[in-house]
């Protein structure tokens, strides 16, 4: 596709920026889903209806959303470092968009086929971590401070399990090319990696249980990592207010939002392409062309942002230390036993 | 041994306890909701509820009890003597009405819906209703005005109950002046006898 679109524009750039521009068409209609689906099921596990009034039930209140806050007065506050101020919110989206450019959302459609995918992804999506950091500076006040140290912590740390989970599947396939990976896993349901992979039947007994505390251990690791509530603490509105974006209002704020969401996607995404097959259908040939494959991809997204939503209205927020202890003491030495059971399976078969 | 076993005994419960939970979410995310679209969906009342204040104007005689009950002083009446001529009407319990009521003004901004003029009321004509949607952005317009006399009636009402009150005071200053007429003295007990 992206050979497709260069050649309608030989020798001009504009092909490149129609490129880097393809993921928004994704993340704006998104995102306004997104908003939706979180404030519908926050509000009905707590027995409440939610938005009712915009539209029918609420639907256009996204759209009232974002009027709003482009209405709003652009507030820089007077002892803020202004340049890192209003750069920061820019690079956290960067960070997390940069990543668009791997994600096969179709074996036809990907950003770049870069044959180092998930390395790149974990790489490029830590580039948030510096955004962050720098509102918390910038904005000059203790509290968004707080959140950004916090976040930071939070997100090297649990960079560690995601990472070695991940690892772990990329000794099984062999590759680290999203597009790959999908490939592969597109003979059914059964050849996704959480049941063991397009391998034969002992090697794929031995694989299941192990790629399922994989999954456990990314499914946990990566809500830590888009900071969303089990794992919140850099937010946490009781006791930082808002944390590293207290101080930002209008826009600035809700291109926060805009990443957050985005990186939602992303790591929901992650999640699907290694365990669960990617763009590829659940039954193998059928329903597996063009724009199914799109539809397959989008439809395991949006379930696994669903489940992120799902555990963020369940479970409370957890203290700092226990945070770590998740990280250090739980996800990461499971993690590394998994891999080393991994190492051997792979060896021995 | 024991902390191993603590270690893997913590990670079993932390992951049953997240299941329970999210199975409790998700069987609340198809429970019908317990709130109502406000403004257009009303809640019903307790049958005893207490809201605004109503006064029937028509049944009131002016005796003042619901203002003397009153905790807050939000009740403000004032009464004007009938004259005898004056037919007033009779409220619904049958009474005759004998005291015009020019002012009868509640503050309903400081009512605390206690609730207590409504008891003494002998005729009833104070009482609550359902009514709670009654907010303002003037805290003037919240001063309820109940009394339906106009300032001309007032005035004659008025000098009228002045001309009564000063014919009333001319002849109790005539029977003043008057020769008593002779008292007549209750026979004394008799004197105390021996018994």
């Amino acid at each position: 596709m992206a050979e497709w679109i260069l050649s309608q524009f030989p020798d001009s750039i504009l092909g490149y920026v129609i490129i880097g521009a393809l993921p928004l068409l994704f993340i704006l209609p998104y995102a306004l889903v997104t908003i939706y689906l979180e404030m519908k099921m926050a509000a009905h596990m707590q027995d409440r209806v939610a938005y009712m009034r915009t539209g029918w039930h609420g639907t256009l209140q996204p759209f009232a959303d974002i009027l709003k806050l482009l209405q709003k007065e652009d507030i820089i506050p007077t002892a803020a470092d202004k340049f890192l101020f209003i750069l920061a919110p820019y690079l956290v989206f960067i960070g997390t968009y940069a990543t668009f450019a791997v994600l096969p959302f179709s074996s036809q459609y990907a950003g770049s086929e870069l044959y180092l995918g998930i390395y790149y992804v974990i790489a490029v999506s830590s580039i948030t971590v510096v955004g962050i950091l720098m509102s918390g500076w910038a904005s000059n006040n203790k509290w968004s401070l707080f959140g950004a140290l916090r976040a930071a912590a939070q997100i090297v740390s649990y960079e560690i399990p995601t990472a070695l989970a991940l690892i772990s599947v990329v000794m099984v396939a062999g590759t680290m090319n999203l597009q790959v990976l999908s490939q592969q896993q597109s003979g059914g349901i059964f050849d996704w990696y959480i049941f063991g992979g397009p391998f034969p039947i002992v090697k794929k007994l031995l694989l299941i249980p192990i790629m399922f505390v994989l999954f456990l251990i990314q499914l946990t690791a990566s809500m830590a990592e888009v900071n969303r509530t089990p794992f919140d603490i850099p937010e946490a509105e009781s006791e930082l207010v808002q944390g590293y974006n207290t101080e930002y209002s209008g826009m600035k704020f809700a291109i926060f939002y805009l990443a957050e969401y985005a990186n939602l996607f992303v790591v929901s995404a992650i999640t699907v392409v290694v365990f669960f097959g990617g763009w590829a259908s659940p039954f193998g040939n059928y329903l597996n062309s063009g724009g199914w494959e799109l539809f397959w991809f989008v439809l395991k997204g949006m379930f696994f942002v669903s489940i992120n939503i799902w555990l963020r209205w369940t479970l409370p927020r957890l203290r700092v230390d226990q945070l770590m202890y998740v990280s250090w003491k739980v996800l990461t030495p499971f993690a590394l036993v998994c891999m080393i059971l991994v190492g051997l399976i792979v060896v021995s078969f | 041994m024991n902390q191993v076993a603590e270690y893997f005994g913590n990670i079993t419960q932390s992951l049953k306890t997240i299941a329970i939970g999210m199975g409790v979410t998700f069987r609340h995310l198809f429970t019908p909701a317990v709130t109502v679209q406000y403004p257009t969906v009303k809640m019903k009342l307790p049958e005893r509820a207490r809201n605004r204040l109503y006064v029937n104007i028509d049944d009131c005689i002016g005796c003042d009890q619901c203002s003397k009950a009153c905790p807050v002083d939000c009740i403000e009446i004032e009464i004007i003597k009938s004259t005898p001529e004056d037919d007033l009407g009779i409220t619904s319990s049958g009474s005759k009405k004998k005291l015009h009521v020019p002012v009868f003004n509640i503050d309903i901004a400081k009512c605390c819906y206690c609730g207590l003029c409504v008891y003494p009321c002998p005729t009833e004509c104070i009482y609550m209703t359902p009514v709670y949607e009654f907010s303002e952005f003037d805290r003037q317009n919240l001063i309820y005005n109940y009394a339906r006399m106009s300032p001309s009636e007032i005035e004659t009402a008025q000098l009228k109950a002045k001309k009564m009150d000063e014919e009333l005071a001319a002849k109790k200053a005539a029977a003043a002046l008057a020769p008593k007429p002779p008292v007549t003295q209750p026979i004394p007990p008799p004197a105390n006898t021996a018994i």
